[in-house]
């Protein structure tokens, strides 16, 4: 599904990411650990489009989306969330959810792209959209289209237990609540790969726990591949089938979290040898 | 809905109360700049791009309007659209290189807009008569009328703000980065946002044209400009019934302090100093009005 092709990444003189290259295969929940300043959110933000690398290139199904931009890379299916937590800070946890349902768009157009009519100029499929006129008179199809789309954003806010909290700013919410509501956020976009960066950051134990199934049943339930930077390797280490490994900006291992468990490189990365 | 009635409520009790004539030329000059600051609390209020030049954009509507119906004798309601559209143009062109920039690009841009646009009708003599101002415009404007197109206006700009657009602009104000990765085209978001808002301030500038029947270019200067944006703030970022209240409190009070005109400016300043110590956030925040007693939204 998705394919990264020798990247390197240099800020200045810096180089951030070095010849890295994996493949995450459809369907699967892949990690990816590593120190602190490894150059694991430097990927995600490769991956969708936020930096073009220096050099290398990004196959997201068969197609090369290295250079598209970060709106374009969306639209083809590929949502995040942030490590430290990009919500609308101002608007009320539901419309949060609702902005980017609104974006669901209509698989069609996906289709066209995979099946290689990649056309210049990526546009979502409006036609079941109501129009702008109907927006200011609300008259149409605007209310039918409206109510569907709170549904199905309260749908997903119980899904990840937020649906009390609905109307409250986004803003004003407990920090473990706000994680979850991004991870809401990006499943409404009905992605096809949805990274993670950092989900588990600033929550406490039980939190984190409540996170294991929420990511495993997402992952089951929706479809989706997952893609996880984490801290926490114990939550890593139970729910990935497969982990990589970076350290310095390059990858230094890949492979089954007991492989992972007793590489010598990784050992000496974390435990400083 | 209950809102639309209250809207049109209000819409006929300022159409329809008997008044004097004084009284319902405030009444005509806040619709017009309620309109107008409609028009920036759209931009700045709710997509997050400051502006220092609105003035200019109730320039162009309101010579647009003035020349067509004076020089061209084009009726009066077309006239206006035409001047509306006449913004959108000019700001289109603006937006497209210094939206594309994050950070205040705009709002610098668009302080020299509103020079140029008062140099260029000083100077253009043979066709807008330069700095004598342009004269016998007809009085277009009546209360109804204005009220009518204010009220128009609020119900359409409070409909599209609870719709797919009013999200996509808050969405790139709150946060850029994470509003294109929701997939929307940030550029294209503020684009619409900076064109809407155009139009709303020419529309207001061709009222005021046909209310006053005599325009001239210093009547949209600098002042103005800066007038508008502090409206806004004044009222709220983010709240559209606080943008409204706010014009028309600061167009109530401007007026009631006529007579000491040579202190207006000082008593303005003073009042946005108090207002800023004691509620940055402008009168209602970011809350619309009927939120208040709920408390949830910040």
């Amino acid at each position: 599904m998705l394919e990264l092709h020798n990247i390197d990444m240099f800020f200045g003189g810096i180089a951030a990411l070095h010849d890295i290259k994996f493949r995450v295969d459809d369907g699967s929940l892949t990690g990816i650990i590593g120190p602190n300043g490894a150059g694991k959110t430097t990927i995600f933000n490769i991956i969708t489009g936020v930096y073009t690398p220096t050099a290398g290139s990004v196959i997201f199904n068969g197609y090369d989306i290295t250079n598209m931009k970060a709106y374009q890379i969306n639209r083809l299916g590929i949502a995040r969330t942030f490590q430290n937590l990009r919500l609308f800070a101002r608007s009320s946890v539901l419309e949060n959810v609702m902005t980017a349902a609104q974006n669901r768009y209509v698989n069609s157009y996906r289709e066209e792209i995979f099946s290689g009519n990649m056309t210049q100029k990526i546009s979502p499929n409006l036609s079941s959209w109501y129009s702008f006129v109907e927006s200011c008179l609300h008259l149409g199809r605007w209310s039918r289209i409206e109510k569907t789309l709170k549904f199905s954003s309260m749908q997903l806010l119980e899904r990840v237990g937020l649906h009390d909290r609905a109307n409250q700013a986004a803003g004003t919410l407990p920090y473990g609540m706000q994680r979850r509501l991004e991870i809401a956020r990006a499943l409404a976009l009905e992605p096809k790969l949805l990274l993670l960066d950092e989900p588990a950051a600033g929550m406490n134990p039980e939190e984190v726990f409540e996170l294991n199934d929420l990511i495993t049943g997402i992952h089951k339930d929706f479809n989706l591949t997952v893609l996880v930077i984490e801290h926490h390797m114990d939550l890593i280490m139970k729910i990935c089938p497969r982990i990589i490994c970076l350290n310095f900006g390059a990858k230094i291992a890949e492979g089954t979290s007991e492989e992972i468990h007793n590489n010598p490189e990784v050992l000496e990365a974390y435990l400083g040898g | 809905m209950k809102r639309n009635i209250i809207l049109i409520l209000i819409g006929l009790a300022l159409a329809l109360w008997p008044l004097g004539g004084y009284q319902e030329g405030i009444i005509i000059l806040m619709c017009i700049n309620c309109v107008a600051a409609m028009g920036v609390s759209i931009l700045t209020g709710f997509t997050g791009i400051f502006t220092l030049g609105h003035a200019a954009y109730m320039a162009l509507g309101a010579y647009t309007a003035a020349i067509l119906t004076v020089r061209y004798g084009i009726s009066v309601f077309p006239s206006i659209l035409a001047g509306g559209f006449m913004a959108i143009l000019v700001a289109w062109l603006i937006g497209l290189p210094t939206l594309k920039l994050t950070g205040d690009y705009y709002a610098i841009a668009s302080l020299g807009l509103c020079e140029a646009i008062r140099l260029i009708l000083e100077n253009w003599q043979s066709f807008t008569r330069g700095s004598r101002g342009f004269p016998g415009i007809e009085p277009y404007t009546t209360r109804g009328f204005a009220v009518t197109i204010f009220i128009f206006l609020a119900i359409i700009t409070f409909n599209f703000l609870e719709s797919r657009l009013g999200r996509e602009l808050k969405a790139s104000r709150d946060d850029g980065v994470a509003a294109s990765l929701m997939g929307f085209d940030t550029h294209k978001s503020k684009m619409k946002a900076l064109v809407i808002s155009a139009f709303y301030c020419g529309i207001s500038g061709a009222l005021l044209g046909g209310y006053m029947g005599f325009i001239q270019p210093s009547m949209f200067d600098m002042m103005k400009s800066t007038e508008l944006t502090a409206v806004v703030v004044f009222g709220g970022l983010g709240s559209l019934s606080g943008t409204i209240l706010g014009s028309a409190a600061i167009t109530l009070i401007m007026e009631y302090f006529r007579d000491i005109s040579q202190y207006r400016m000082l008593i303005y300043g003073l009042l946005l100093v108090i207002i800023m110590v004691f509620r940055p956030e402008g009168l209602l925040g970011s809350r619309e009005i009927w939120d208040l007693k709920m408390g949830v939204k910040k």
